[in-house]
């Protein structure tokens, strides 16, 4: 298992979130949307300029910018 | 049956897509009214539903994933349920996605409101393999559940019966806690105890959801809160601070953090009872997945989205062209039965040029509001909207704008041919104010339908043999003028971080035609409620401004004794066919009759000239003339210009008027353009210098309402007035001096 950042998982890759680094209105954003510490992702896809990311998350699909999935990072199998 | 009794009041509650329009839809029907709340430009929904004979009130509050201050809508929802204090509330959830869904019925449940649960879409649900047990869900969080299908109506009698209930029962107050672990716990009963000891805000909010707010640190009950009493305020502040401390050093965490982690552990901890049955694993790909694999597809995506846009755009523009046609035919008829029964003067000009002209132009675009808003409701509904912003967040975000901006862009013209009223109303559907000011300031630039003809003019006149090349280049020059335009405004006045982009996609969905023409409907009677009553004043005041002073009486007489001159000089028997034929342009005419009618006719297109230069306006445009030669324009461009902001359509026929040549009809301006083309004041690089500026300068007045009421302030409009002329005159000067100086489009 190794810790990699949400902005380098490839689509259709599995982890799971260990630590999101940010306060204020993105972290609270971030965390209402559901990404919090424990939860399961996969990467459903890119937009075509590679920004933003599309994934799946406690059932339903969320959109975020690359520079806010610099603040998530994820565990994921090797 | 008499009146029925009053109820008390339930407010709707939901996550956005859960189906809480659908809902309140099917209680109210035709029974409710939007308006705003106050202060924002937040939509409030209200209607009433009778129940057993008493008549409940029901607020319909905006969608939100939860009732922290992130957005306006939150901070509304939260605030309208504090002081309301309505009796019960509706919190409708997806059942397909229930654990987001309930992330909101916890903090509902917080805030000591009664809930009851209406559990939507199970048959959605269903077909995805998805059973839920409503009973078990209900029995774990003490709280009502039902069942429901808000899309064909099943459940909704169970649903107000059970909310009717809740509101007649408990009084309003309801405790609930979640336990937030050992650490925040611990200080949540200080803090509360404090809290209550010292009634702080208690009248608004239960004690410890006021503590859970101060550890979660939010702005809106902070300074609340310090406002009140600073003193307990920096208390609790000193508490959290203590506790984050901890937190950070124990657990590398902090409160705020700690909070959402447990409220998603409660509800995990709940659903995790048997209370979800799954028939595939959640990893499984979904229709709308599929949907998206291609839809928004690298190669495939931004070909299906130019040919959706263009399919909206053809669909606006093409068929809103029939009911457009009715419109004109109405007011055409209006005017011309106006003018038949009124004597010639003052009052018949106001009232035909002035009010029947400019209200009957105005309401000329509620056809094109009404598709735009349908087609974009189909959109929207669908879920395709959110997948459009998704591809195209990285280009509008490098501007300062956002995914959803491009939108209305479009609809403003963004192709060419659009109309920047609708644009400015299509912004509604960005949530983050300040990528929404930026959007509705600069769509203004796109090139509306009305500025289509003044550009075809100038292009048809001065750059004959590249009409293409030269149209797509203004295209380009108003797309670059507006996004740089934006980026300028994000860094100075409307300054601040992007707002988090952060947006669920959601499953792609069949609209119902009950919700798009309810939406349609309600956005088309606000344009027609709204710009109606303005417009009326403004229209006079224009036609004011170009039709006084009148001409000195030594004048018109002049005119009048040329008409004569002509007609005594005349036959009797070529007057008499004039007379007979009238209005009637089928009347065949003799060489004579034809001759004459032409020189009566530039008689009174010397006059309409005369008239136009006296006016207000007229000598607007010839003061300006010292000014406005650095950009190349003549007093007679200016007037056009002025003329334009009443709606840039005006712009030809007043260059017409003012080129005495009569009224030039728009749409074929051939007379117009020969006549520019031999004028000595015109070259190629006063039409370039003309194109520009009227690709910048203010939007006609239409826009600027639209942009006063969306944007929430008189302010706005203004700026939108002053700040686009401005650039426009600076690059307008800026090409013509360059030009002049390098010699070059002289002609």
């Amino acid at each position: 298992m190794t810790v990699i950042n949400l902005r380098q998982m490839k689509v259709n890759q599995t982890g799971q979130i260990v630590a999101i680094k940010v306060t204020g209105e993105l972290g609270r954003r971030l965390r209402d949307m559901g990404l919090t510490k424990g939860a399961e992702i996969r990467i459903q896809g890119r937009a075509p300029l590679y920004d933003p990311v599309a994934l799946r998350i406690r059932g339903f699909t969320l959109s975020l910018r690359n520079s806010e999935a610099d603040y998530i990072d994820v565990e994921v199998a090797d | 049956m008499g009146k029925p009794l009053k109820g008390g009041s339930i407010a709707l509650a939901g996550n956005p897509n859960a189906g809480k329009t659908t809902l309140f839809n099917s209680l109210t029907g035709a029974r409710q009214h939007v308006g705003n709340y106050p202060g924002v430009t937040v939509e409030k929904k209200e209607g009433y539903i009778d129940v057993n004979g008493t008549e409940l009130h029901i607020v319909d509050l905006p969608g939100t994933y939860s009732l922290t201050a992130y957005s306006e809508d939150e901070v509304v929802a939260r605030d309208f349920l504090a002081e309301s204090k309505p009796g019960a509330v509706i919190n409708i959830v997806d059942a397909a996605n229930l654990e987001r869904n309930l992330y909101l019925t916890v903090q509902l449940l917080e805030l000591g409101i009664p809930v009851c649960i209406a559990l939507n879409m199970i048959d959605t649900a269903d077909s995805m393999g998805i059973t839920i047990d409503s009973r078990k869900l209900s029995t774990l969080m003490q709280v009502p559940v039902v069942p429901m299908i808000a899309r064909t109506g099943k459940g909704k009698k169970e649903i107000v019966a059970e909310a009717y209930r809740l509101e007649k029962e408990l009084d309003g107050r309801r405790d609930f806690h979640i336990s937030y672990g050992e650490d925040l716990d611990h200080v949540l009963i200080e803090m509360e105890s404090l809290i209550k000891e010292n009634n702080f805000m208690t009248d608004l909010y239960p004690g410890r959801w006021v503590g859970i707010k101060y550890l979660e640190n939010d702005e809106q009950i902070l300074s609340k809160g310090d406002e009140l009493n600073g003193d307990i305020s920096n208390k609790l502040i000193a508490m959290v601070e203590k506790v984050s401390r901890h937190l950070e050093s124990t657990l590398d965490t902090y409160p705020e953090a700690l909070i959402a982690d447990y409220r998603y552990g409660y509800i995990g901890s709940i659903l995790k009872q048997d209370v979800i049955q799954r028939k595939f694993s959640p990893d499984r790909l979904l229709i709308s997945d599929r949907i998206d694999r291609v839809v928004t597809n690298r190669f495939i995506g931004p070909l299906i989205m130019l040919g959706i846009i263009y399919g909206l755009y053809q669909f606006t523009f093409s068929y809103s062209e029939i009911p457009i046609g009715w419109f004109e035919s109405f007011f055409g008829w209006l005017n011309d039965f106006v003018s038949s029964i009124l004597p010639d003067g003052l009052l018949k000009s106001m009232i035909v040029s002035g009010i029947i002209d400019g209200v009957g132009g105005v309401l000329g675009f509620v056809p094109l509001i009404m598709f735009m808003f349908f087609g974009i409701a189909i959109l929207e509904d669908s879920g395709y909207l959110a997948r459009v912003a998704y591809m195209l967040d990285r280009v509008f975000s490098m501007f300062g704008l956002h995914g959803n901006s491009v939108m209305a862009f479009i609809v403003s013209g963004g192709i060419a041919g659009g109309c920047a009223v609708p644009g400015v109303m299509a912004s509604r559907t960005l949530k983050s104010p300040k990528e929404r000011l930026a959007t509705l300031l600069t769509v203004p630039f796109m090139n509306c339908g009305a500025k289509l003809p003044i550009m075809a003019l100038l292009v048809g006149a001065f750059f004959g043999e590249n009409k293409a090349m030269m149209m797509f280049i203004i295209t380009m020059i108003a797309w670059g003028g507006a996004l740089l335009t934006a980026k300028f405004l994000r860094v100075t006045i409307i300054a601040g971080p992007p707002t988090p982009f952060v947006m669920e996609l959601p499953p792609y969905r069949l609209p119902t035609f009950k919700g798009l023409f309810i939406h349609t409907w309600e956005r088309t009677w606000q344009y027609i409620k709204k710009a109606g009553t303005v417009i009326l004043g403004i229209s006079i005041l224009l036609w004011a401004l170009m039709t006084f002073p009148n001409l000195s009486e030594s004048e018109v007489q002049k005119f009048a004794s040329q008409r004569q001159a002509l007609k005594s000089n005349a036959a009797a028997t070529v007057l008499q066919e004039l007379d007979r034929a009238g209005e009637n342009e089928t009347v065949e005419l003799s060489p004579a009759a034809v001759d004459l009618a032409a020189r009566l006719r530039t008689i009174d297109s010397r006059e309409g000239e005369a008239v136009l230069k006296n006016s207000v306006a007229g000598r607007m445009g010839r003061s300006l003339e010292s000014v406005s030669k650095h950009a190349g324009f003549d007093w007679r461009t200016n007037i056009a210009l002025v003329g334009g902001f009443a709606a840039k359509e005006v712009v030809v026929s007043t260059l017409g008027t003012a080129y005495s040549l009569g009224d030039v009809d728009p749409e074929n301006s051939n007379s117009l353009s020969d006549t520019l083309k031999k004028a000595a004041n015109w070259s190629p690089l006063v039409a370039l210098s003309l194109i520009i500026f009227t690709i910048f300068y203010s939007p006609c007045f239409v826009t600027v309402i639209a942009i006063i009421k969306e944007s929430g302030s008189w302010k706005w409009g203004a700026f939108s007035m002053i700040f686009n002329t401005t650039l426009a005159f600076t690059l307008s000067v800026l090409v013509y001096q360059i030009g002049s100086f390098a010699g070059l489009l002289s002609g």
